[in-house]
């Protein structure tokens, strides 16, 4: 597959790496930024980030694939990261991740078909006293119920 | 009106990221309003946590130089509160008389959710930089002495005393040497670097200049998982503050030194945390496992001497300082010298950070502090050490809380997250998620873990749909995997799941064959 050259990403990039010039291994860093702009790393930032890096297209696949964090297409514009971890398992975890995504229809990883919610799972959120938490775009809720979830995802959307 | 906040300067409402996930940023704007509309004067301070997780939000008036707790607040609870503090239903009475808090010995956490975490100067009123200015008149050789003596072990699993790593580091000849502080923190049932971080953000800084002293590094980095945006604000913040302070810098104090730091974000890999793969990340590669030998305190960021330590290692540092390594050595039992801080989490009535001298019993601990199950039902397993740590069923609390004494049980202490389950749990399930998780983190560099771990859900299913022979094989495969693996999470993952295993083999019966057992 070739892919076109994305002339506005690949000027942003450039600018992006130059802003992180004065760091040793600058890379998760960028990337970091790139997404916070894009809202995910696109295929077409790939070339001009190993081109600046000096480094393999393939590094930098490697390195955006690796981390859960990276994601290669966009999500919802609001993202719902529950807690699957033990410590929220131990105070009824399982039971909400199980209403949570019968209410919003999603399984983990999945964007609704309005593009407004991506349901993500996380482990541990250092909320573990007050569990079963989650975060809500930067949001942080703990003690949830599915009714709680409920009203926080209709509040938002 | 408001009489009785006569007297009252100050209101602590936290700003930590429980607190705030419980609903303290309202009970804030409640308290700013309600004060403003009676025309007090009134500072309101967003403080760390106190650790008692059960009471947050928690409020606190000062009076009088005492600090009067109100827990748990609510928005709708705070009218009340300026009618009449003494009278409020949610009155605990001065905080520092709480059980829960006299029964601590606050070494590390002295300041944490006492004090404003961003104003020094308060830093200092409460003893913090005591052990920085003590550390600027020694030798090196003497920083590390100290640390020695102090018998600090690392508090991010592993349990390596922190003296004989920086002597190592501080021995190498090199260019350049650095200071990381592993802030990963991915263990579930922990917190304690999250809250040391976002309630006294410079004893964290101040804890890895000294290090940074003591081995004649100059940069230092902390590595800090994105799942904790509020502690990453708040060090940003502080390290922003320490440099324009000569807290950081070239000149730290004034002692023509330098050290200086960065913040790095991690991207969500728990595997990150371990302390190679750490190192990885840092250069903005693959978080990948790198081999041992060498040790990263001979070649570790980008293949300079580096001290990896993690947050409560570092922040245990300024005491030691402080008031000397015989202080902390002072308090513990065997070979586990000094504090730690518990973080009781789960299905447990009192959760929170508790911080005391290694030595009680996991049973005083889940019991006494903890105050048993959330749900009043029977506590029946408590895991300790994070998804890589044991699952010990109640006839195992009499283990004291130390390294060797968990290790001899065939358990860790990890970082000291206990997590409470009551006896609805299905252990075999938390055995699968066990083996699920370290499928999912794996960084997949050898086999028994990258595909032993799926190996092991199969097998785990296969047991409980009936298949009695698949439990000699899920032996084998945790043989395996411990054998087998270059690094704790494929190598400490037979731990949950083989004590799961021994202890509470009924919860691997097929479901139709459970109740003939019982
Ligand atoms: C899979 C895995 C995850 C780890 N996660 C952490 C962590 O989140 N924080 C931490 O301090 N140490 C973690 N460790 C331990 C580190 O490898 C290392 O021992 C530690 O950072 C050294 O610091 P210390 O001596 O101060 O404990 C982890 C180890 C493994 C194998
Ligand atoms: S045990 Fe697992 S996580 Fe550790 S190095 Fe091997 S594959 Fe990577
Ligand atoms: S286990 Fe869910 S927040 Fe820690
Ligand atoms: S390949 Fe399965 S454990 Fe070795």
């Amino acid at each position: 597959m070739t892919i076109l050259p994305d002339t506005s990403v690949a000027s942003r990039v450039q600018a992006i790496v130059s802003e992180h010039a004065d760091l040793d291994g600058p890379l998760l860093p960028i990337l970091h930024r790139v997404q916070s702009e894009y809202g995910y790393v696109p295929e077409s930032a790939i070339r001009p980030l190993a081109d600046a890096l000096n480094i393999s297209r393939a590094d930098v696949h490697g390195v955006v694939s690796f981390y859960h964090d990276f994601h290669t297409a966009p999500r919802g514009r609001h993202v719902v990261k529950i807690c699957r971890a033990e410590a929220c398992q131990a105070r009824g975890g399982q039971a909400l991740e199980d209403h949570i995504r019968k209410v919003l229809r999603l399984n983990w990883n999945e964007t609704s078909s309005d593009g407004a919610i991506t349901l993500e799972p996380v482990y541990c959120l250092g909320l573990c006293a007050c569990g079963p938490a989650a975060l809500i775009d930067e949001r942080p809720v703990a003690k949830l119920t599915g009714e709680k979830v409920e009203r926080l995802v209709r509040e938002m959307v | 009106m408001g009489l009785s906040m006569n007297g009252v300067t100050r209101i602590f409402v936290p700003g930590d990221m429980a607190a705030r996930a419980l609903g303290a940023d309202d009970v804030a704007r409640a308290i700013s309003r309600e004060s403003d509309e009676r025309g007090l004067d009134i500072r309101v301070t967003r403080n760390g946590s106190r650790g008692m997780v059960f009471h947050e939000p928690l409020v606190e008036i000062e009076r009088d130089g005492v600090r009067y707790g109100f827990g748990a607040m609510e928005a709708s609870d705070v009218a009340a509160l300026f009618n009449d503090p003494d009278t409020h239903p949610k009155a605990l009475g001065p905080v520092d008389d709480l059980d829960w808090m006299k029964r601590q010995t606050r070494l590390t956490y002295a300041r944490c959710g006492v004090i404003d975490p961003l104003d020094l100067d308060e830093y200092e009123a409460f003893g913090g930089l005591a052990g920085l200015r003590a550390a600027l008149k020694r030798a090196p050789q003497r920083i590390i002495d100290e640390v020695k003596a102090s018998g600090l072990r690392g508090r991010g699993g592993a349990g390596f005393p922190t003296g004989i790593k920086w002597q190592t580091v501080h021995d190498a000849e090199a260019r350049q040497k650095y200071i990381v502080c592993n802030a990963d923190e991915g263990d579930s049932g922990t917190f304690a670097d999250r809250m040391l971080m976002e309630g006294d953000p410079f004893c964290l800084i101040e804890g890895m200049a000294i290090a940074g002293l003591a081995v004649g590094a100059t940069k230092g980095y902390i590595y800090l998982r994105s799942e904790y945006p509020d502690a990453i604000r708040m060090m940003d913040a502080a390290t922003i503050i320490a440099r324009q302070n000569g807290l950081l810098g070239a000149d730290i104090l004034g002692s023509g030194k330098t050290f200086d730091l960065e913040i790095r974000v991690g991207a969500g890999a728990y595997v990150c945390g371990e302390e190679t793969a750490l190192l990885n990340s840092l250069e903005g590669k693959r978080g990948v496992v790198r081999a041992k030998p060498p040790l990263p305190a001979l070649e570790g960021f980008f293949g300079q001497p580096t001290v990896v330590n993690n947050v409560i290692s570092l922040a245990a540092v300024p005491f030691i300082l402080a008031e000397g390594g015989e202080a902390y050595a002072a308090h513990g039992i065997g070979r586990s010298r000094g504090t730690i801080p518990l973080q009781i989490a789960g299905n447990v009535k009192y959760g929170g950070l508790f911080e005391a001298a290694f030595g009680m019993t996991l049973g005083e601990i889940v019991n006494k502090i903890g105050g048993g199950t959330a749900s009043g039902k029977p506590v029946r397993a408590v895991q300790v050490g994070g998804p890589l740590g044991a699952y010990f069923p109640p006839d195992l609390f009499d283990t004291p809380f130390g390294y060797e004494d968990f290790s001899s049980k065939e358990g860790l202490i990890g970082h000291a997250g206990i997590t409470v389950f009551d006896d609805s749990v299905d252990m075999g399930r938390m055995a699968r998620f066990a083996m699920e998780f370290c499928a999912i983190e794996s960084c997949g560099k050898c086999t028994p873990c990258r595909i032993g771990a799926v190996r092991g859900v199969e097998t785990i299913d296969r047991i409980r749909d009936g298949d009695a022979g698949a439990m000699a094989l899920l032996t084998d495969l945790c043989d395996t995997m411990k054998a087998g693996s270059l690094c704790a999470l494929g190598g400490f993952t037979p731990y949950p799941v083989m004590s799961a295993l021994n202890h509470f083999p009924e919860d691997f019966l097929p479901e139709g064959h459970k109740e003939a057992a019982e």
